[in-house]
């Protein structure tokens, strides 16, 4: 049977709304991070730490020219708003901005967006690290790689990195 | 009951998804994968070839022995590779 059950740790559910404002995008064109700082802060004079994570598509030294990014429409905005929440009931977070594109997209062009607000630095950086963590394997979306030559096109294959690095928040607070 | 596939799932079968009359006596994913493999070449090439496959039920993640009754669309795809 090639099924495979989820192997990532369990997301911790809560049935609690989310204390925080959560903002969510799946989009095809680019964002602007400086728009997005502003927009999360506008008003705010709560907010002690920002964390902002941009993912970037990379070369991989000249043998990527582009990647297409499939997703499923709604599943995707879910599952990411299920990590976010997730987020906000673990750390004191005063909002959380995920945007996250779909498409072909050329190296150096930017993929997704985690921001994360809270009065102190550590809630903010480990509630970033952490969406990152169950984004990357929750989250439905699929890479394809084209190379430079135009033929080879191939789907990246997860990494097993990928999945060890959620278990360290089974122990970690 | 509607199906889609993505990334090279869809690639394989040659359909980004399709509406399937599917016999009463499959119960779980696992058994919807069973009757499908049996459905053509296309299809065990899908669910028989390498690689792994994961599956959601009304795009929720969902194990292989999860039951599908009263489900509307089981979605098929390799992990995930976003972020």
């Amino acid at each position: 049977m090639p099924v495979s059950e989820i192997p990532v740790s369990d997301l911790p559910v809560s049935d609690l709304p989310a204390p925080c404002a959560i903002d969510i995008r799946i989009i095809e064109g680019d964002f602007d991070p400086a728009a997005e700082t502003a927009a999360l802060c506008a008003g705010r004079t709560d907010i002690g730490a920002l964390v902002t994570f941009t993912g970037l598509c990379r070369d991989e030294q000249g043998a990527l020219a582009a990647l297409e990014l499939e997703h499923y429409p709604g599943m995707a905005e879910a599952e990411i708003a299920r990590v976010a929440e997730a987020a906000t009931h673990r750390w004191p977070l005063l909002g959380v901005r995920i945007i996250h594109r779909y498409g072909k997209l050329m190296p150096g062009e930017r993929i997704v967006l985690v921001m994360t607000a809270s009065s102190h630095r550590a809630n903010a950086f480990a509630a970033a690290d952490f969406i990152m963590d169950f984004l990357k394997n929750r989250a439905p979306f699929w890479k394809k790689e084209h190379k430079p030559d135009g033929t080879a096109k191939d789907w990246v294959d997860a990494k097993e990195i990928d999945e060890h690095a959620l278990k360290r928040w089974d122990q970690a607070t | 009951m509607k199906l889609v596939y993505f990334a090279w799932v869809r690639e394989r079968i040659g359909l980004a998804e399709e509406e399937r009359e599917l016999p009463p006596e499959l119960a779980t994913i696992a058994d919807v994968i069973t009757w499908l493999r049996q459905q053509g070449e296309p299809y065990e090439h899908a669910f028989g070839g390498a690689g792994t496959i994961r599956a959601a039920l009304d795009k929720t993640h969902a194990k292989p022995n999860a039951a599908i009754a009263g489900v509307r669309e089981i979605a098929f795809f390799p992990p995930m590779t976003g972020g």
